[in-house]
């Protein structure tokens, strides 16, 4: 993405609380402070970079994760486009209440997004009403069981480096 | 009851406690007290949104809290959604063996839609190029014995969206 092109590559305060805070964030009145004394900072630094990646992109926020499951309805779903006709059906989807991913894959199924409301009844209207102005079938793939605990994402830096 | 609807805050509870996780979901103020600066917003003292959060914590409605990264934007550009169809009797254990790997950052079961859609397990796996995914989904396959199990592997093209959930009915329009 641009913004993260034009800026420096990150050093080793901003690695260390990518690795150290992708979970974990101190439950205390100061958490900036707390996790500056892990990581050998001033607060006042941690928050200069956080803002700094969160203004770049790197981060699209600091705080909680809900679980999906529990937090309201969600459901995965997809749609088979024509190509030429992709990206603007994304806009159509992009602009769908609720909608919080929306991804281009490689299949006949080419757009993949996950649609969020507070509740199902609101859910099942939402994919009715974009259903209708997709003029598509929407595949609709709820969460029967989930398997994983969120727990971040290691970042693999040496292969960053390289690439 | 079941346990989904008794983690939902009900509508006796305090709506100050709604407006709270409507904020959060947009993330934390980066100030020195952001839980301070939330408290203003919501009508609540500093100590009853740490506490709020805390008790989200213990439900398990907040998974986990701190730095959510955008890996596109860090050069973890390959994702890959990988999709399986597995014998009803055994999707739920290949699932939760499949959660262990290390690789592997996601993995949920759906249902199937015949005759379109025949895959009833999806896992995500992410890395700095399509090679090295490839690499470790070969690798999951071998060490679990999974050959014999039809999978396809759909990459990403491109993000046209990439954000946290928002649910709290506040923000309906």
């Amino acid at each position: 993405m641009a913004a993260l092109d034009q800026l420096a590559p990150l050093d080793e305060l901003d690695r260390h609380l990518i690795d150290a805070f992708q979970r974990g964030l101190p439950l205390c009145e100061r958490p900036f402070a707390a996790m500056a004394e892990r990581v050998g900072a001033s607060e006042a630094q941690v928050i200069e970079r956080l803002q700094t990646l969160q203004q770049c992109q790197v981060l699209s926020r600091v705080g909680p994760v809900f679980d999906h499951a529990r937090a309201g309805a969600s459901l995965l779903a997809a749609v088979a486009v024509p190509d030429a006709e992709r990206d603007r059906m994304a806009e159509v989807i992009n602009r769908s209440p609720g909608v919080n991913h929306n991804y281009a894959r490689e299949h006949d199924f080419n757009l993949w997004f996950v649609m969020t409301a507070a509740d199902e009844g609101r859910l099942e209207a939402r994919l009715d009403a974009l259903e209708e102005e997709l003029g598509v079938p929407v595949l609709r793939l709820p969460m029967l069981e989930g398997f994983h605990i969120d727990l971040g994402f290691p970042i693999p830096w040496a292969e960053l480096e390289v690439s | 009851m079941n346990s989904l609807s008794m983690t939902f805050i009900s509508p006796l509870e305090d709506s100050a406690a709604q407006r709270l996780r409507a904020l959060l979901e947009r993330g934390l103020p980066l100030t020195a007290r952001p839980w301070q600066a939330l408290a203003e917003q919501c009508g609540m003292s500093e100590g009853e949104v740490l506490a709020w959060v805390e008790r989200w914590q213990r439900e398990g409605l907040i998974k986990r809290m701190g730095l959510v990264v955008k890996h596109h934007a860090l050069g973890i550009r390959a994702n890959a959604m990988v999709v399986w169809d597995l014998p009803d009797d055994t999707v739920s254990e290949v699932g939760r063996r499949l959660a262990e790997e290390p690789a592997v950052t996601l993995c949920y079961r759906r249902p199937r839609h015949l005759p379109d859609w025949p895959y009833n397990l999806f896992c995500m796996i992410h890395g700095t190029r399509r090679e090295r995914v490839l690499a470790a989904l070969d690798d999951i396959v071998r060490r679990q014995a999974l050959q014999e199990i039809p999978h396809r592997v759909l990459f990403s093209l491109k993000a046209y969206k990439q954000c946290g959930g928002r649910y709290t009915r506040e923000e309906q329009t």
